[in-house]
């Protein structure tokens, strides 16, 4: 049963094995086990980016293109359940009609993009991705009478996932069930599917394909396979993922912005993300996106704690004052990728085969 | 100088001319590739038979010329189109995806459909290591081993001509005596076109040859009159075949 839901691509080494089962079991019982507005948030918050960092691992770490496109798409999600709720009212089916609209408008896109720039070299294409990404940007940002501009938009979701909604009279194990919870867990297990799709859809046969054109595109060709209707298809579905990893941000968040989907900021963790979990392996977005995060939240706080504890050495306190978390976590991404280049998952991978 | 070749040609080159950025590589290249058996392509390094072979794959395209396969022009059609059309090419690179297992190798190159089990024994008696490495990632092979993957790939499916570029190069001369078995069962059901620097190879395994030098055919014949006059190999390839034994 659960090698069918994991496409018979299991964690090849023990390690990684316990690893992502205390990452899971951690996240879907984590308004249990870690009660508090902001630990809830920082869950959300993982299961939504181990979406979004696995739908651009299908791109760059699977079929070999460099895109800086993925936040845009994850902006079409957040802005197509967003300004839908917000303008057409807080129910289930407008809810339904924005990820439908945010989802035909990312595939859309992504195959326009795909069709017309997949054919040139990877590092046009990446441009290209910027500069779609950037237009993107700005054009969000101008139309302010639609998007709210750079203060987005702050929405109503439907009740049943409101914070306000009481969904049992008596608290379960402590907790009260709120909508809130429900929202939680709306967002878990819709990234759990999304998350078990992806990686059925890399071990298909379609997955094969997308890895032979990233090894070498003239050999895929030879034995009769179109690269870039392959790499289309790839951009396409990689989209409408990121697309649904923005929707979950903006169910979650009840906002949508600039700076919350489409910042370039947000691109450059997802792809810090990919490249210390390793490329080309989903399970590597599972690491990736849940270290990245509990360092963006936590490192400040733990740095407090090492810096008050380190008074009366020279140099260390002021070193690992909470102010210079940013300068720890570039400098822990330098030491990751200088000792696992192939990524946290590659290296456990290749230490288990021997 | 030419002998004559019988039968209808499965695949024709006419005036095949293919530049390379400024280079000019292919210069009016003209030859017939008859059904069955083995065709030999032979030359001195830098003749252009790899170029050759890339361009009736499509990975070059032609710049004048045609190039026949089964009476239809395939000149002008895309990589994916030939292949589809039942060409199959293994490069001389060990061209394998090493990412991959030896099995998914096998199920990317099986177009039509599930592999065929009983094709598969039939891989499995001339390269057993396939078998025994069967779940292996493609990256762990020995170059042999590579190269077997790349032929039991061309040959998955039952093709109508399969371009194979230098299989022996870099291999120790065992494997290339087990090579030669698995050649002589595969010309028995299918065309070959053999890129080859190993006269030996060549001599003991092609039916007709063609000779390139400096992007021309320079000879066309059988490979029993060529493996029988010394001089003429000397005068076109720089050797005989004795210095090869």
């Amino acid at each position: 049963m659960i090698g069918k839901l994991l496409s018979y691509d299991p964690p090849k080494s023990r390690v990684l094995g316990v690893v992502l089962a205390i990452i899971v079991l951690g996240l879907a019982l984590a308004p249990f086990l870690f009660p508090g507005a902001a630990a809830i948030n920082t869950a959300a918050k993982i299961c939504i980016f181990i979406v979004l960092v696995a739908s651009y691992d299908i791109l760059i770490g699977y079929t070999g293109i460099v895109s800086f496109a993925q936040t845009m798409f994850f902006g079409i999600g957040g802005y197509g359940v967003g300004l839908s709720l917000y303008f057409l009212g807080p129910t289930w089916p407008v809810l339904a009609l924005g990820i439908v609209i945010a989802l035909i408008l990312g595939v859309a896109l992504a195959f326009v993009i795909g069709l017309v720039s997949l054919r040139v070299k990877a590092i046009f294409f990446a441009m290209i991705t910027l500069a779609v990404a950037s237009a993107f940007l700005i054009l969000a940002t101008q139309l302010s009478e639609l998007t709210g501009g750079e203060d987005g938009r702050t929405f109503r979701v439907p009740e049943l996932l409101r914070p306000g909604t009481k969904l049992l009279e008596a608290p379960l194990f402590g907790l009260e069930i709120t909508g809130r919870i429900a929202a939680y867990y709306l967002v878990f297990l819709a990234a759990l599917a999304l998350f078990l799709v992806a990686l059925r859809l890399v071990n298909s046969c379609f997955g094969r394909v997308l890895q032979a054109i990233r090894e070498n595109e003239s050999r895929a060709e030879a034995l009769g396979y179109r690269v870039v209707y392959y790499r289309t298809l790839a951009s396409c579905l990689s989209a409408a993922l990121a697309v649904c990893a923005g929707v979950l941000s903006a169910i979650w968040l009840r906002y949508t912005g600039p700076e919350t989907t489409l910042s370039f900021a947000i691109m450059l963790d997802v792809l810090l993300m990919v490249v210390i979990g390793g490329m080309g392996t989903l399970y590597g977005a599972v690491i990736g996106a849940s270290l990245f995060i509990l360092a963006q939240n936590y490192l400040q706080k733990l740095m407090g704690v090492a810096s008050a504890a380190t008074e009366g050495f020279p140099l260390l306190p002021r070193l690992l004052h909470p102010d210079r978390w940013l300068l720890l976590l570039g400098v822990l991404f330098v030491l990751s990728v200088y000792f696992f280049p192939t990524g946290i998952v590659g290296r456990l991978t290749q230490r288990a085969r021997k | 100088m030419a002998d004559r070749i019988p039968a209808e040609p499965l695949l024709r080159l006419e005036g095949v001319h293919t530049h390379i950025g400024q280079y000019h590589i292919l210069q009016g290249v003209e030859f017939d590739v008859p059904e069955g058996g083995i065709t030999m392509l032979l030359g001195r390094n830098g003749a252009g038979k790899t170029t050759a072979l890339r361009t009736i794959m499509g990975l070059w395209q032609p710049s004048r010329g045609s190039v026949t396969f089964e009476g239809r022009a395939i000149g002008g059609l895309t990589t994916p189109e030939i292949a589809l059309s039942g060409i199959a090419y293994v490069p001389e690179t060990m061209a394998v995806f090493s990412d991959l297992t030896v099995e998914e190798n096998m199920i990317l190159a099986a177009r039509s459909g599930p592999l065929d089990r009983k094709r598969l024994d039939w891989i499995f008696s001339f390269f057993p290591a396939m078998q025994k490495f069967w779940h292996s990632p493609a990256g762990v092979l020995s170059g042999g081993q590579k190269q077997m993957l790349a032929i039991s790939r061309a040959i998955i499916e039952p093709r109508r001509l399969i371009l194979i570029d230098e299989p022996t190069k870099g291999l120790a001369p065992a494997i290339i005596e087990g090579m030669i078995g698995a050649f002589e069962a595969l010309k028995r059901e299918t065309t070959i076109l053999l890129v080859e620097q190993n006269f030996r190879f060549a001599a003991s395994l092609g039916d007709t040859v063609a000779v390139m030098d400096d992007g021309r055919i320079v000879h066309r014949g059988t490979m029993t009159a060529l493996s029988a006059d010394e001089a003429l190999q000397t005068r076109l390839l720089g050797l005989s075949l004795d210095a090869h034994q």
